[in-house]
């Protein structure tokens, strides 16, 4: 059952050829035979996961299923779940029970979703490769000496490694992409706001966004229909109905136009990963698309503005974490100060310290308008590179990371190096528009990714065109020797 | 830019992070390094460009100003680490 698709699971489950508890004992066992060895999840929730399938049994037999009812699904360990441990893969949240769920956990539970687990991820979503958790690395399930990519790593490897069938997963500067495309798997980072940001942990509030990770354009379709939506709790939460995205799967491309941006193959992108996209970009032209070259000048220099607006949104986010009302305190704190700095200093860890002081840094007296300010007028203009190119073109494509996935280690000490596997990532979020990775060959024997951009709330269009892809290849079909 | 080691402090202080008196070279070194990389936007002009702060270019809802979510104190302070009578406990702030 582990082998098939969310569509053909929920196929499966309507003509009643296997029950949800069943699927769900049998994701179970794969999950307590195979995940020692890769790091997937921080926590299993198995006796609630088969409370839930018994009642989504019960909703298939009474004839009240939607497209996800009884289908087992892990969410990333950021998004809050109400009696369940929110670790956010941080020391800091090792002791936090959300009192509540996320939106997006609560539209996929009211969907009828089953939820396996909490998949591991970055320190509060700050890392590029899933080093950086509290609770280990996570190993990717192509080579286990490699990286899974971050921050959703753990959700990225449960879905390659077909621990979950699909999952959810949250992208700030690329932690979906990155992670679906160093795994061999879809996963979409929706437009800014489609979904509800309530009850996720937040990083840097101006960029995050969750999305879905499954193994296709089509489960990433079913997901995103039941996780997106406006949602009156999240301020920035975009109020526009959500279209069916699953209608517009099977639209064939005939007159699409893809802009292919100079910039995404110039230095630093690995050969084999440039063949592999190239190719892909190819087998589009046989698809009917018409290919045109397109201008992205700033996005060189979209990691240095990232790494200013992240950072100062981070340092001003995780205020919030003081010893006080939740997570993690210090034993005997003299004073308040000392409650503050030492419950601090010993509940995140190098990575999210850093970032922390560089955003506190950045923010400071008198270095404001040489950073924060600098950052935000770079932004606008790495948006409108985008906004010039969406009026040549329907969709923008390109690698979604400059190479295949890196070995345990490698990058460890340098964070520049690190920050610098998001390059063609983190524009996407900066101008706070769409793009999936999809699944488009490998490099060196390990997975690598095409991504495609599009434009504000053109999920439906990105879903269809990497939909289209995979039914003329099988790259997305793959799976990891011993899984 | 080179931060030194009282620069490191002084912002670990502004955080509220205590840092371990080893690390500190280490922070000053990727610390340096990081801004070193995010100084490269100092290479386009931005004179006349309006930052941009979100990404879509929308207004703070309003809403009417009445109770919208329920009472759940005990709920929250159930995971907090020192409470009493309803309270959060932090210690002493004046003698």
């Amino acid at each position: 059952m582990h082998e098939k698709t969310i569509a053909e699971l929920a196929a499966g489950l309507k003509a009643g050829e296997f029950s949800s508890e069943e699927l769900t004992r049998s994701f179970l066992e794969r999950i307590e035979r195979l995940d020692g060895g890769l790091n997937c999840y921080i926590t299993v929730t198995a006796e609630a996961a088969l409370e839930q399938a018994r009642e989504a049994d019960r909703r298939i037999a009474a004839g009240e299923a939607g497209p996800l009812t009884g289908v087992p699904i892990a969410h990333k360990d950021i998004f809050c779940t109400e009696g369940v441990r929110t670790s956010c893969g941080s020391r800091m949240l090792d002791n936090f029970t959300a009192p509540y769920d996320a939106t997006a956990v609560a539209r996929l539970k009211e969907a009828g979703a089953v939820m396996l687990g909490k998949t591991n991820m970055d320190e509060f979503a700050m890392g590029s490769s899933n080093e950086t958790s509290f609770y280990g690395p996570v190993k990717n399930p192509w080579d286990t000496a490699a990286v899974p990519g971050g921050s959703s790593g753990g959700s990225a490897a449960a879905v390659a490694s077909r621990l979950a069938p699909g999952a959810t997963g949250t992208d700030t500067g690329g932690s979906i992409r990155q992670p679906a495309a160093l795994c061999g798997i879809t996963g979409l980072k929706p437009t800014y706001g489609r979904v509800s940001r309530w009850g996720m942990i937040a990083f840097a509030s101006s960029l995050d966004q969750g999305g879905p990770m499954a193994r296709t354009a089509e489960d990433c379709a079913l997901l995103l229909s039941g996780m997106a939506g406006f949602d009156r709790r999240d301020s920035t939460s975009a109020e526009r109905d959500v279209p069916d995205y699953t209608a517009t799967l099977g639209d064939d491309l005939k007159g699409l136009k893809i802009g292919v941006p100079t910039e995404y193959f110039g230095e630093g992108l690995d050969p084999e990963v440039k063949q592999a996209v190239q190719t892909a970009i190819e087998q589009y032209k046989g698809l009917g698309a018409e290919v045109v070259e397109v201008s992205l000048p700033h996005n060189e220099l979209s990691v240095p503005t990232y790494y200013v607006v992240a950072p100062a949104e981070c340092s001003s986010n995780l205020s919030r974490y003081d010893g006080v009302r939740f997570g993690h305190r210090c034993d005997d704190p003299q004073g308040l100060e000392d409650l503050y700095k030492r419950s601090r200093g010993e509940g995140f860890g190098p990575e999210v310290k850093r970032r922390i002081l560089v955003g506190t840094y950045a923010l400071s007296a008198g270095y404001f308008d040489a950073y924060y300010l600098k950052a935000q007028k770079m932004r606008r203009l790495i948006s409108d590179d985008f906004r010039k190119a969406f009026e040549q073109v329907d969709v923008i494509m390109g690698p979604t990371a400059p190479t295949a996935a890196f070995d345990i280690g490698a990058k460890t000490d340098d964070p520049v190096q690190m920050y610098l596997s998001d390059l063609y990532t983190i524009a996407v979020n900066l101008a706070g528009l769409p793009a999936i990775s999809v699944p488009a060959g490998f490099a060196g024997g390990r997975p690598t990714g095409l991504q495609i951009i599009g434009n504000y709330f053109d999920e439906a269009r990105l879903l269809n065109v990497a939909h289209q892809y995979q039914q003329a290849t099988d790259w997305h079909k793959r799976t990891p020797e011993g899984f | 830019m080179a931060l030194g080691k009282e620069e490191v402090e002084q912002i670990a202080h502004l955080a509220r992070v205590a840092v371990d008196a080893d690390d500190i070279p280490d922070y000053a070194r990727n610390l340096s390094d990081i801004l070193d990389f995010v100084e490269q936007m100092n290479a386009v002009d931005t004179a006349d460009v309006e930052p941009m702060a979100h990404p879509l270019d929308m207004a703070q809802r309003l809403r009417e100003d009445e109770v919208s979510e329920p009472d759940q104190r005990e709920r929250f302070q159930a995971i907090a680490p020192a409470v009493e009578a309803g309270l959060y406990l932090v210690p002493k702030v004046i003698d």
